[in-house]
């Protein structure tokens, strides 16, 4: 019995020695941390993706106590996270414009291609490959999913050999945009109504992109004359779009004489308003034309 | 000594390697081995881990333990003496190397309960090796751990590309691995180097 007490008291009295060394280390090694900092980790997503440019959450938390960061940096947890990080620190937030990961390829090529690949189903192992891959566009989206598998969010897939983002569940946090060896994937403020895009990115010119892709750029320059804020300019036979600029209205659209350009997501249909646009338009015009000369007709007696 | 010092560490890092031929310390083997960078930051705090115990347990086994009889309560003494020792370790770093905390970061408390630490320190004590043996066991160990997790990590870094059966995917390759892995490690069990 003795012996029992005695191994619970070396026990106890261990037990509390340790307990009393650490809780004098704990007071010694006490590293000052802002309170401010913990409660900013608190309303952050917690998803580590580092689309701030921080090393994760933590990292991002620390940058904004230190006064380092921007509240509204937080991609992922857009305007609430940044709401509550700005009630934190008591400064004004500032609107946030929520941006997506926009796949600049409409995956028209893939019925293009160069050779039978049959290596690892990856982007980045085909991209090293003689031609930069199998695919005939030597701009377009491999359709292997490299971007799948980096994506945090489950938020882009690949479709009929293209890339896909999920609007909805894209945080813009800019990994799909790093990990594309073709670079054809870049942020783009996201609009829920009127989001005009030209998915491409080919810098070829026409005749090439016509051989290997249904409907690519050709940078024939129709949707920057026809846009009526100026907000697509062409370079290196590739239309962009300034989204500063861009109002939504489809004009280019309409112009596209590749039927690339989408809007909400899907080309907009052409030939179908403008066949019987243009008949109505004639007769209109006939009429204008007949009613001119006769309005004419009459003013012309009344000079006389 | 140097010869003997010599065979415990060659011994501890290849034939009776704690991961391959004595199956402790899986849980990080396999839970932090899908790549090699956070496999080795793994292996180096395990390392570290495992020296500073076998240095504390030796004087608390040899002046309180074995005096008084107490032999028989080692585990339950050096569970506490290793999770207290880690918890003073992670406060002593993060004050004084904040360099070396950030880069070991969530591995050290995770070693509190890693059973490679807790049988080098119950090994050193079954093999009554002397102070010196001991650490060089537990260091060497952590070595021996840092080789394996390595290897580990950086076949698994390939197996990632390579096209394995529906079945097969993601944790059963890797225990299949990990069993070819120990299979060739067991090639070291008959070393003999000085007799």
């Amino acid at each position: 019995m003795t012996k029992v007490i005695f191994c619970v008291a070396i026990l106890a009295i261990m037990g509390a020695v340790f307990g009393m060394i650490l809780a004098f280390a704990a007071k010694v090694f006490a590293v000052e941390k802002d309170p401010r900092e913990e409660a900013i980790g608190g309303c952050l997503p917690g998803a580590n993706c580092g689309g701030c440019g921080f090393p994760g959450c933590a990292g991002y938390a620390a940058a904004v106590a230190a006064g380092k960061a921007p509240v509204n940096a937080c991609a992922a947890g857009g305007e609430a996270v940044a709401a509550q990080i700005a009630e934190i620190m008591g400064v004004a937030a500032g609107a946030t414009v929520k941006h997506i990961a926009a796949v600049h390829c409409s995956g028209c090529g893939v019925n293009y291609t160069k050779y039978n690949y049959q290596g690892v189903h990856d982007c980045l192992a085909a991209s090293r490959l003689p031609g930069g891959g199998p695919l005939g566009c030597d701009f377009g989206c491999l359709g292997m999913g490299t971007c799948e598998k980096v994506c945090p969010f489950d938020a882009i897939h690949v479709k009929n050999g293209v890339a896909v983002v999920d609007e909805d569940k894209c945080k813009a946090c800019n990994k799909c945009v790093d990990a594309c060896p073709r670079h054809i994937i870049a942020l783009e403020p996201y609009k829920t109504k009127k989001h005009v895009e030209i998915p491409c990115s080919s810098k070829a010119k026409g005749p090439v992109v016509t051989k290997v892709c249904t409907n690519g750029c050709i940078g024939c320059s129709l949707c920057a004359k026809a846009c009526p804020k100026e907000a697509i300019t062409v370079e290196n036979f590739l239309a962009k779009i300034d989204y500063d600029k861009c109002i939504g209205c489809g004009i280019c659209a309409q112009k596209c004489p590749r039927h690339l350009i989408t809007v909400d997501g899907v080309v907009p249909e052409i030939k179908k308003p403008a066949a019987p646009a243009a008949p109505k338009a004639a007769p209109a015009a006939a009429s204008k034309a007949e009613s001119a000369p006769a309005a004419q007709a009459e003013e012309t007696p009344k000079a006389e | 000594m140097g010869v003997e010092l010599l065979t415990i560490a060659l011994g501890a890092i290849l034939v009776n390697n704690f991961i391959f031929s004595q199956f402790l310390g899986i849980c990080p083997f396999m839970g932090v081995s899908k790549s090699t960078d956070t496999a080795s930051g793994m292996g180096l705090a395990v390392t570290f881990v495992m020296g500073l115990a076998s240095a504390v347990c030796w004087p608390i086994n040899h002046f309180i333990l074995e005096p008084n009889g107490l032999v028989f309560m080692q585990t339950i003494v050096y569970i506490l003496v290793i999770a207290s020792l880690v918890q003073f370790i992670e406060m002593f770093l993060q004050k004084s190397m904040p360099s070396l905390y950030t880069a070991l970061g969530v591995y050290l408390p995770l070693i509190t309960t890693n059973c490679a630490v807790l049988g080098v320190v119950l090994q050193n004590t079954q093999n009554s090796y002397g102070f010196v043996s001991s650490v060089v066991y537990g260091v060497t160990g952590g070595l021996g751990f840092l080789l394996a997790i390595y290897l580990f990590a950086a076949v698994r870094e390939k197996l990632e590309f390579a096209e394995v059966p529906k079945s097969f995917e993601g944790f059963p390759i890797a225990l299949v691995t990990a069993g070819l892995l120990a299979l060739s490690f067991m090639g070291f069990s008959g070393l003999k180097i000085f007799g």
